[in-house]
């Protein structure tokens, strides 16, 4: 039993908020959240191994796993950083466990030195969390071809490739394409990042990995980005809590800090126990998300993990808002942006009623 | 990071968990599962084991009956207890009175008193709550007036849970009552309930049942060699006791066991043809107290984990631990009460055998029962006081 990170882990998590804390402070995120994502800081991350961590020694990464990402995701979440950081690496990890090895060859490499960024299209219009692709391929020729409509894919505006799931004749598969060959809608999230709704439209394809096999390999994908999400929260958990309480010590009403109101105490004792709950879970997902523990056991650690996380990153994001009063509704402070980020990831991958009904399902 | 125990601590567990396997006596174990109530005997004859093991105090130093057991592996031996549903050690000897003897008390009083406490020989209680002074402690009336080689006291105290079956009781009573700040003045007494004028009356709670009393204290003679630490100063005694609460605070064993028992009562009851477990509504709410006593375990052990490595006793992170323990103690009745359906409404029989199910019976009064443990050890809200100020600086 041992809750701390190791020295290496401890290291890097220093340096990239010695980073954030510098080029990604909420004057600075502003600008680069206009543009969608900021190529600079892109080439800071790769330059720190980040975008290298969770990748095989063979292909220029660390071989580290989802634990490693931890303490990073927790930088990235009290941040709120909006690179497209984990949709390149659930690309890169469909890549990495179900690619081939030339596959591997050809993309792998790239990432880690940052030169290339990914998407993962797995969502459809009317499925919300289902995973079972509707998008259609079909052989053409030596190759494939996709037919159909992916939503909201984050990360997509900045990609070079997608990794897409699809429906071949022999199952749900998954396909690279060339971002230059599929047809973008890109906006804004609400927490300020960039997404896309993909047209296929008979883009050229390659298989990716056993055909008709995709599931279990899109499955422990998604688990393993839940797990990073997971550890975002906790990061953007412990902001809110840290500059409410920080307002509450400092705003004054009827002569007094707002801090010395019992009423407010509690309900800011009760965003703390939320939050160390909500981290306790984090710990638990990014532990199993790649222990090679079996799937249903996998499944189960990852849905109650998200579920406590869903619930707490609304309670805790609209305490602080709360809290803060009249300013909490401010785009001027950045509490109204871990807000939005905490509402989001709430739902993202799978919202608490869904991951109920999974962690229900797997005993 | 690894989230679990390392291989001598499982091997601890395992032999926890079979030493408690084949001395845990069927019938007390019964008692327990089926919700009875448990006697004076019950409780003290499963003290009584423990000590004969070795194992009634592992908090002790080693000289006085310790087991020299690491704070993981108290956590674990607690926690393990709570799992196979073994009768409770009662606190107010062995986690109480002890160690403030062994902290402030003369070698004499420890000779006295600290072999009783172990083998189970005296019957400890609390005497600290009155009935003006709940989360304010420091308000206490109850009196003490030094009287040559003697104390005479005079006063009430409230909620002493199991004084009835209590041989002493140690009490925080005022011997002063002109000092300037109320936590001065307080000294702590220890007195044999067998002393003329204590009068101990039931107080009933709503489930019908007797744990808690009045205890009235009326010219009371205690000889002054049963003053611990010094007069004046039973405030520091009483802080020292707050700082020495134990890390099964959460009650996860417990909670573990009371939640395996809900869902195999509950995936048994029927609704709409199909089992409870089956019904999506009922079963969402299980899964997330579920989730909830999975987060709270491993809180436990992150902080169980700090405290190991910095040596630090626990301070605030008991108080959390206690806020979301009850919450889930409590949420277990009330789902099990749930589950049960119109069966939860029998209670006793007026006249005879009624015939109705006597442990579906004790499930209602036991969700009225545990509303207790939101309210006593310091209420929630006084737990979010403790962190407000301790841990958030408030």
């Amino acid at each position: 039993m041992n809750f701390d990170y190791n020295e290496e882990q401890q290291l890097l998590a220093d340096s990239v908020r010695r980073f954030l804390q510098k080029d990604y402070e909420f004057e600075a995120r502003k600008k680069i959240v206009a543009g969608g994502h900021s190529e600079k800081v892109w080439g800071a991350l790769a330059e720190m191994g980040l975008t290298g961590i969770p990748f095989s020694p063979d292909y220029g990464g660390f071989g580290g796993g989802a634990v490693d990402l931890m303490s990073v995701m927790e930088a990235f979440g009290e941040a709120l950083v909006v690179e497209p950081y984990v949709a390149t690496l659930m690309a890169a990890r469909c890549v990495a466990n179900a690619g081939s090895d030339a596959q591997k060859r050809a993309i792998l490499p790239q990432v880690v030195e940052g030169k290339l960024k990914m998407a993962f299209a797995f969502s459809e219009r009317g499925a919300r969390y289902d995973l079972a692709p509707g998008v259609k391929a079909k052989k053409a020729g030596g190759g494939w071809t996709l037919e159909g409509e992916k939503v909201v894919v984050l990360g997509a505006p900045s990609a070079g490739k997608l990794v897409v799931s699809a429906h071949a004749p022999a199952g749900p598969s998954l396909f690279l394409v060339e971002a230059g060959a599929v047809k973008l809608k890109p906006y804004a999230t609400l927490d300020e990042m960039r997404a896309a709704d993909v047209w296929l439209a008979g883009a050229a394809a390659e298989l990716l990995g056993a055909e008709g096999q995709a599931l279990p390999v899109v499955e422990e994908v998604i688990d393993f980005a839940t797990a990073l999400v997971c550890a975002e929260a906790v990061g953007a958990m412990k902001f809110s809590c840290d500059t409410t309480l920080e307002y509450l010590k400092t705003r004054k009403q009827f002569g007094v800090p707002i801090g010395t109101f019992q009423a407010l105490q509690h309900r800011i004792v009760d965003m703390v126990v939320a939050y160390e709950q909500a981290k306790s879970m984090a710990f638990l997902a990014c532990s199993q998300a790649d222990s090679g523990a079996d799937a249903r056991e996998r499944m189960r650690a990852i849905s109650a993990a998200k579920v406590k996380i869903a619930d707490n990153a609304r309670l805790v994001s609209q305490e602080a808002v709360q809290l803060h009063g009249g300013m909490g509704m401010s785009e001027e402070l950045k509490v109204s942006h871990s807000f939005r980020r905490l509402t989001m990831i709430a739902q993202q991958f799978g919202d608490a009623d869904h991951h109920l009904e999974r962690f229900a399902r797997c005993g | 990071m690894d989230l679990n125990y390392s291989q001598e601590e499982l091997a601890f567990r395992d032999q926890v968990r079979g030493w408690l396997k084949a001395n845990l006596p069927a019938d007390l174990s019964a008692k327990i599962a089926n919700y009875d109530e448990l006697t004076r005997e019950d409780l003290l004859r499963w003290h009584r084991i423990l000590a004969k093991q070795g194992w009634v105090a592992p908090s002790w130093p080693k000289e006085w009956g310790g087991t020299g057991w690491s704070v993981v592996q108290r956590y674990i031996f607690e926690e393990e207890c709570g799992y196979a549903g073994t009768p409770p050690l009662i606190p107010f000897g062995l986690s109480m009175c002890g160690p403030v003897l062994l902290r402030f008390g003369t070698e004499e009083q420890k000779k006295r008193f600290l072999p009783r406490i172990y083998n189970g020989e005296d019957f400890w209680c609390q005497g600290y709550s009155e009935p003006g002074s709940g989360s304010d402690l420091a308000s206490l009336k109850t009196k003490a007036v030094r009287n040559g080689d003697h104390y005479v006291v005079n006063g009430q105290k409230i909620w002493t849970t199991l004084g009835h079956y209590a041989d002493w009781i140690f009490c925080l009573v005022r011997t002063d009552s002109s000092t300037a700040k109320r936590q001065e003045g307080i000294s702590f007494l220890l007195m044999d309930m067998k002393s003329p004028g204590i009068t101990v009356r039931p107080l009933i709670l709503m489930d019908g049942g007797h744990e808690v009393n009045e205890v009235f204290f009326d010219d009371v003679k205690v000889p002054v060699g049963n003053l611990v630490h010094k007069e004046g100063e039973g405030w520091t005694v009483a802080k020292y006791l707050l700082g020495h609460e134990r890390m099964n605070t959460g009650r996860i064993g417990a909670s573990k066991r009371e939640l395996a028992k809900l869902k195999e009562f509950a995936a048994a009851q029927r609704k709409n043809g199909r089992s409870l477990m089956d019904d999506v509504r009922f079963r969402d709410k299980v899964s997330r107290l579920e989730v909830e006593l999975m987060a709270l375990e491993i809180t436990n052990l992150r902080f169980l984990d700090r405290m190991r490595r910095t040596g630090q006793p626990p301070g605030a992170d008991v108080s959390m631990l206690k806020i979301k323990g009850t919450e889930i103690q409590q949420g277990l009745t009330e789902l099990m009460m749930q589950a049960v359906g119109p069966l939860a409404q029998p209670f006793k029989a007026v006249n005879g055998d009624a015939g109705f199910d006597a442990f579906t019976a004790a499930i209602a009064p036991r969700y009225c029962n545990f509303r207790k443990t939101t309210i006593y050890a310091g209420s929630n809200e006084i737990q979010r006081n403790i962190i407000a100020k301790m841990t958030l600086g408030l």
